[in-house]
């Protein structure tokens, strides 16, 4: 069983009027198996634990620690933490022009791997995912993301879920921006990487429309660039009627003590 | 006109400037002054709107008459047999055609050059294979003038390959001549040694119908700058001008290019695309085109894309259109300098791939659009190999 702990991170950005801290002290643990879902205001810096945690040049991590079966993933490079089995599923996913998706997915394949995969077998695997995913073969031959609609791209990012297979997934609102049909689609393709009970995700979200979908075990209230609040499926009810009035407060509470 | 200057200064990070608010623009750069008389342009300065970028320094006595020869440029034909290659003496009549001189160094090389080889492609024929020009430079420390013409004749479908390599210091001008409904490629590639200095000027003369596409190939020499313009001898002529350079540490490499429409119903593109890494490394692109009132129903469209790979390269990217008549099919331009992505970096190592590999992979896509529309497979990926030699010298 793997492991994802997450003890006491702190991060900050460089802005205009100097550096901002936006994680004030995140705690989690994930263990292979289990499906947490995480729910926060716009600005509570869900995107920037997500980013941090993939090793995104931008971010300054000040202190604190996360480790991946006990190594620590702080010290590791972007590609390192990938290869080490860490995955972002991005908000917004980038658009790399002249190279080509059946270019990137091989060669993030061969990297994750270890070795390059047989051609045959693995023509087949990417038409099977491709397939799973309701994606157009034609999209191979296009660039990376490059003039891809906002459910395309969110597609294509369970489309490497998928092929990647890594230990642990962090999905930034991969829900949002897509229409019914599109939601069942890649929640069926999330649900198909967590159906052997050894994969661990944290999923982050504004709207339990996905919950429908996807059963987390764990519910986490994020204010303020820290976790408020732990606890089950129910909490998620709660915060889709009430919002996130109620937790306000705590984030002064908890910045004072 | 707009004009953009990114620069990577020193570990402080990057500024960008913009200027063009402040400078009066001269009332036309299409149409220019021309004389096979060097006499007749003064010794530039460098503060001229031709000159304002160049190194002057560097030019090595080229514009100011004290570069006298003292080398000859050895030229080799070799490929697809077809062609007909003559070494000529300047009065051959057939010289000059394409254009004039449209600035002092252009003169000083048509009147300094001795002799000038000649490549003919028959009427009507399709050579099987590219024809391969190759020129040596006449070795360090020494000077010369060349004149090349290509004339490709009536019917004919070839590609002509001028291949640039060695030392020295370089003046010339280049005919290339595309008769009535001829199919005309040429790759021209600057590949020299780092002491090299290339100063060239490109007369493209499109017949009636003629189609022609230009691969212009940068990556060798201190100082590389070539001027090319495209002038429309009827109506229908179709030019592709497409560039890749690659700026290292210390090296100026520039083009200039003009679009000259003076025929109704022709169609101009141009595409350059450039990268710049090390310190000083420097890179000028100005893009004119100008619609004369005949020009009816013209299409063209410029584009310059810079990718500045490090900290203290400097890209100068300046595209310019006039237009005279209103009677346009389209006219449009952009230039853009971009940093060296981190976002797209990041996406790829994201998935594991590690940092040189996709480097690389961001490198080639960017220059991928062009290089893949070079035929001759040989060259192709030279040039890919090239690249990504650029890239593994720089380190990371
Ligand atoms: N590069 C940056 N420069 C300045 N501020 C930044 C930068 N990146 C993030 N921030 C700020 O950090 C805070 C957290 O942003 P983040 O994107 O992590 O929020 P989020 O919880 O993902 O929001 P959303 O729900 O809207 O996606 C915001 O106030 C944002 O403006
Ligand atoms: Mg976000």
């Amino acid at each position: 069983m793997a492991t994802l702990e997450i003890k006491d991170l702190h991060a900050e950005v460089e802005t205009e009027e100097g550096s901002k801290e936006i994680l004030t002290g995140v705690n989690l643990t994930v263990s292979s198996g289990e499906t947490h879902a995480f729910m926060g205001p716009n600005g509570s810096g869900k995107s920037t634990l997500a980013y941090a945690l993939a090793g995104h040049p931008k971010y300054n991590v000040t202190s604190g620690s996360v480790l991946l079966d006990g190594e620590e993933v702080l010290e590791m490079s972007v590609d390192e933490r990938a290869r080490a089995g860490l995955f972002l599923a991005m908000q917004y996913p980038v658009e790399v022009p002249g190279v080509s998706m059946s270019n990137f997915l091989r060669s993030a394949a061969t990297a994750t791997r270890g070795e390059a995969p047989q051609i045959r077998h693995w023509v087949k695997e990417v038409k099977q995912a491709m397939g799973n995913l309701e994606i157009d073969e034609s999209f191979s031959e296009r660039s990376v993301n490059e003039g891809f609609s906002g459910g395309e791209k969110k597609r294509h990012e369970i489309l490497q879920l998928d092929l990647l297979k890594p230990k642990f997934a962090v999905l930034d609102e991969t829900d949002s921006g897509l229409d019914v049909d599109a939601l069942r689609v890649v929640s069926d393709g999330i649900n198909r990487y967590t159906e052997d009970g050894d994969k661990g995700v944290l999923l982050i979200t504004h709207y339990t429309r996905i919950l429908e979908h996807i059963k987390p075990d764990y519910v986490h209230v994020f204010v303020g660039g820290r976790v408020v609040e732990s606890g089950g499926p129910e909490l998620a009810d709660e915060l889709e009627k009430s919002g996130y009035v109620r937790f306000a407060g705590k984030k002064e509470a908890a910045a004072q003590s | 006109m707009t004009e953009s200057t990114l620069e990577t200064t020193g570990p402080s990070g990057l500024e960008e400037h913009s200027h063009g608010g402040t400078e009066v623009p001269p009332a036309s750069r299409g149409h220019r002054f021309t004389s096979y008389d060097v006499e007749a342009f003064e010794v530039p300065g460098g503060r001229e709107e031709d000159w304002r970028f160049t190194p002057m320094k560097r030019l090595h006595g080229l514009h100011d008459g004290s570069a006298a020869a003292t080398g000859s440029l050895q030229v080799e034909v070799g490929g697809d047999s077809a062609a007909r290659v003559e070494t000529v003496g300047r009065d051959d009549q057939r010289l000059g055609t394409a254009g004039a001189p449209a600035d002092r160094i252009a003169a000083q090389a048509w009147c300094s050059f001795t002799e000038a080889t000649v490549v003919t492609v028959p009427k009507d024929t399709q050579p099987a294979d590219a024809i391969v020009v190759t020129v040596h430079g006449p070795g360090r420390e020494r000077t010369a003038y060349g004149h090349i013409q290509v004339r490709a004749e009536p019917l004919s479908e070839s590609v002509v390959v001028l291949d640039y390599r060695g030392s020295g210091v370089i003046g010339e001008n280049v005919e290339l001549i595309a008769e009535d409904s001829a199919r005309l490629s040429v790759i021209t590639i600057h590949d020299f040694e780092n002491d090299a200095t290339q100063v060239s000027s490109e007369h493209v003369h499109l017949g009636k119908d003629a189609v022609f596409r230009h691969f212009a190939v940068s990556l060798g020499g201190d100082l590389v700058r070539v001027n090319t313009k495209v002038s429309y001898g009827d109506r229908g002529g179709d030019a592709d001008m497409l560039g890749v350079y690659f700026s290292d540490k210390g090296q100026h490499l520039e083009h200039r290019l003009l679009m000259d429409h003076s025929q109704p119903n022709c169609r101009s593109n141009v595409t350059y695309k450039g990268a710049l890494q090390g310190d000083s490394a420097r890179s000028v692109w100005i893009g004119d085109v100008l619609i004369q009132a005949a020009a009816e129903n013209t299409e063209t469209f410029e584009l310059n894309r810079n990718l500045v790979l490090t900290e203290g390269a400097r890209a100068d990217s300046v595209p310019n259109l006039e237009i005279e008549t209103g009677e346009i099919v389209g006219a449009g331009h952009a230039s853009a300098i971009g940093r060296f992505d981190d976002e797209q970096l990041f996406y790829l190592q994201a998935r594991g791939i590690p940092y040189d590999q996709a480097r690389r992979l961001v490198v080639r896509g960017f220059f991928g659009e062009i290089l893949q529309k070079i035929t001759v497979a040989e060259i192709r990926e030279r040039l890919e190999a090239a690249i990504d030699e650029e890239l593994a010298a720089a380190g990371t």
